[in-house]
């Protein structure tokens, strides 16, 4: 796309590295440029999670004995060891960062493979959960009844959660509406987040970053870290409504 | 009438052989073109067709509110055109309008930049649009939807059986397309300026369509959040918005209308960027209040995000809530109409000609203020009670948006087509489609005030037999306004081939687009200026003519 028009600015060519793209003045402009896009495409994000969070709260405040009912279902253990792998991945990408950074091909490759399988596992526990819902008729529209939430069932060794009166059991559906959004759409970024570190692991290996142009792989750091975010504020709210009743 | 058309010596005036139409060739090279100047085509060829099906839309719905009775198509298709008509103008025309023709093909320039931020996104965006758009098309052909265009719950959820779910993800990804715009635009107008190109040495068009980006890029993503919402609840029956589970629809409306409310900003801003532009060429003079204009395109676009309940009024708010908003309401009544005072005191002692930019610009003036004025009728809860939901609203939003926004976007198209094209447009016949479009918009949308004030009520195929006389004069009124509205297509394409040319500055304006050939260069600037004149400054411009006078001397 730029090729026809180097003729001109062949004369200041030699200054200037080869992956700066021509409408730039300056390599600092193009890379001020691109983490400034991202910051802007995060906020984006932002909104887009938070008319999500907005309807949280308010159902929240509605069916507050609802929204109890549903967080005591999640698993504790398997929100609290994703919210670990989700972390950890974070840190391997921050170490893929700063290998890019200091051009070490190695050890960019292995904290991408890291961040993959941490990613992919991650997911894997997800689906766990997600089946686990599937069995318990919680999916709201496909396969939900809210009558465990009128008679619960004693798990063993625990005592019976309260039961609910009929019509409060009713809007456990809005709760998993939203647990499946909320975590639905997150899982969504991680998916896409996925593909996009297996297209810079083959790069890393084929060495497309040992030349120090690593906008790419600093840009999508910011990106994995917003998806972590979303998860650190996703588990409070879905998993952690009044542990201490 | 004097002009200020200076065409240049038609003995030596030619279109210059590089230039970034000439630059490549076949039809590749347009498809995956990383120049804003060529995605700026590529979205005008685009848009023009999009409004050309919703123009057609807009003459159904008019031929069939000739008569009383629903006689001309069934009430279930009535439902189906206006809500397609408002879907393919509002999200495929009105938003893309200014800032992705002019706003991609101008901005960079303005700012002295060589392309946008990024150029890739700036392709991906168009792609984007096309993909919405064609798949609204698919959504129409295959059996319409009729949820009109505000998809409200639970009527787009439950009661309803048409293609929802494909209008709904087609303008999920026509949004996605318009937050890339915004976000190129920021960034360019952040990053890229020109050495000594200071913020408040920007045309107005640069912060109207900033103001505008801010507004794409946090409200967007909010309409599309309430759509995949929509979508989800239609498919696998998620209880979002449902009342039988729990949901409030009330919320989808809250989601929809905090980007709806803000869309309507991304319409009118980059046009009241034009209007500024074509003020001040027209008479010569610096516009006033340079910095008032310059900010109040901003407190619009931070007031727009706060007011979004006045659509809600009879919708079961809150009194106390209706009362907070309405407040609100008001205060963006405040930056409009500082903009609109401003311009009339460029006007002022100004050197005024009535060049067809300046037409237009003038009946975006008169018209705008027209709709502004009565927004505040419905702005104030206790009228809107008697009039939402009636003409007098439908009269209310047309006269922003098409005597204000089309306006506005025809002023620019013919402003800046010497820049586009590097061709004049015939002058008197372009001046006589400004008058007739004026004249044909108020025959159509002023009788609808009336049928309002009446308590006609909008979205009805059907209507009582004493509502004729107005509904004919009405529909009478289209007619004229599409003939209004064909004329530029037809004298516009005849000007590409047999247009006298243009030259660099046929208007004697002071943007550095109009310092550079016409068309201009891929790359825009042989050199990147070095601005050090302010924005409007004409007696910079005289200096320059003369210095170039004597070097060529």
């Amino acid at each position: 796309m730029d090729s026809p028009t180097v003729a001109l600015h062949e004369s200041s060519h030699g200054e200037h590295p080869s992956y700066q793209r021509h409408h730039f003045v300056s390599m600092a402009q193009q890379k001020e440029s691109a983490s400034f896009g991202m910051w802007l495409f995060l906020l984006t994000e932002i909104m887009f999670f938070g008319g999500m969070f907005t309807a949280y709260l308010v159902y929240r405040n509605w069916y507050y004995p609802a929204f109890v009912a549903g967080s005591h279902t999640l698993s504790i253990v398997l929100g609290t060891t994703n919210t670990g792998v989700l972390i950890t991945s974070s840190f391997t990408m921050a170490m893929g960062v700063w290998c890019a950074e200091t051009r070490r091909r190695g050890g960019l490759i292995l904290s991408l493979i890291l961040t993959l399988v941490l990613g992919l596992a991650f997911l894997g526990i997800k689906s766990v959960e997600y089946h686990e819902k599937w069995v318990q008729h919680h999916v709201p529209g496909l396969r939900f009844d809210a009558m465990t939430f009128v008679h619960p069932k004693a798990e063993p060794g625990q005592a019976a959660e309260p039961p609910l009166p009929l019509d409060m059991a009713q809007h456990t559906e809005v709760y998993f509406s939203l647990y499946f959004a909320m975590t639905g759409m997150h899982a969504l970024h991680m998916i896409i987040g996925m593909g996009l570190l297996v297209y810079m692991l083959i790069q890393a290996i084929r060495g497309a970053y040992d030349n120090g142009n690593i906008a790419f792989i600093e840009n999508f750091g910011l990106y994995w870290h917003f998806v972590d975010i979303v998860w650190i504020f996703l588990f409070p709210l879905l998993y952690l409504i009044s542990r201490h009743q | 009438m004097s002009s200020i058309v200076s065409l240049p010596d038609q003995s030596t005036a030619r279109i210059p052989k590089r230039n970034y139409l000439t630059n490549e060739n076949g039809i590749l090279s347009w498809l995956l073109t990383g120049d804003h100047k060529r995605i700026a085509i590529l979205y005008l060829i685009s848009i023009t067709f999009f409004f050309f099906i919703g123009g057609a839309l807009a003459g159904l719905i008019r031929l069939e509110l000739l008569t009383p009775q629903s006689d001309l198509m069934a009430a279930d298709t009535y439902n189906k055109v206006f809500s397609m008509h408002g879907i393919v103008m509002i999200f495929l025309f009105l938003v893309p309008s200014v800032p992705a023709t002019l706003g991609n093909f101008l901005i960079p320039i303005m700012v002295g930049a060589k392309d946008l931020a990024f150029p890739k996104i700036n392709l991906l965006s168009w792609y984007l649009y096309m993909i919405g758009g064609c798949l609204t098309l698919w959504a129409m052909i295959t059996g319409g939807v009729d949820t009109g265009w505000t998809f409200t719950t639970p009527l787009s959820t439950h009661y309803v059986n048409t293609n929802v779910v494909t209008t709904g993800l087609a303008i999920f990804i026509a949004g996605f397309a318009s937050i890339f715009t915004g976000l190129n635009f920021i960034v360019t107008i952040h990053r890229m300026r020109a050495p000594g190109m200071t913020w408040f040495k920007l045309p107005l068009f640069v912060w109207s369509n900033y103001a505008a980006s801010i507004l794409m890029v946090l409200g967007t993503p909010v309409l599309a959040i309430a759509l995949v919402l929509v979508v989800l609840e239609r498919t696998i029956g998620i209880g979002v918005f449902d009342p039988t589970k729990g949901g409030d629809p009330l919320l989808f409306q809250h989601l929809f209308w905090f980007y709806s409310h803000p869309a309507v900003y991304i319409m009118i801003l980059p046009g009241m960027g034009v209007i500024s532009e074509v003020i001040s060429t027209f008479s010569r003079k610096r516009v006033f209040g340079y910095s008032a204009v310059a900010f109040s395109s901003v407190a619009i676009a931070v007031f727009g995000f706060f007011v979004w309940e006045h659509h809600m009024f009879i919708m079961g708010v809150s009194n106390y809530s209706t009362l907070v908003f309405s407040l609100l309401t008001m205060l963006v009544a405040v930056p409009s109409a500082i903009k609109i005072f401003n311009w009339a005191f460029t006007l002022y002692k100004g050197s005024i000609t009535f060049e067809t930019p300046m037409l237009y610009a003038f009946g975006f003036m008169g018209l705008f203020t027209i709709g502004g004025l009565t927004g505040v009728f419905l702005g104030s809860s206790g009228t809107d009670i008697h009039l939402t939901e009636t003409y007098f609203i439908v009269a209310h939003f047309h006269f922003v948006m098409v005597g204000g926004m089309l306006m506005a976007f025809l002023a620019g198209i013919h402003f800046w087509w010497p820049k586009l094209t590097g061709r004049m447009y015939p002058e008197k016949i372009s001046q006589l489609a400004a008058v007739v479009t004026f004249i044909g918009f108020n025959f159509t949308f002023f009788p609808q005030f009336l049928l309002g004030m009446l308590g006609m009520p909008r979205r009805y195929a059907a209507y009582p037999p004493e509502f004729q006389v107005l509904n004919v004069f009405s529909t009478a009124g289209a007619t004229i306004l599409g003939v209004g509205y064909l004329l530029p297509i037809l004298y516009l394409i005849w000007s590409l081939k047999y247009g006298k040319v243009a030259g660099n500055n046929p208007w004697q304006a002071t943007g550095l687009e109009w310092q550079i050939q016409s068309p201009p260069l891929t790359e825009n600037f042989i050199e990147i200026p070095v601005v050090t004149q302010d924005a409007y400054d004409y007696e910079w411009l005289e200096r320059q003519k003369e210095r170039e006078v004597t070097q060529v001397g």
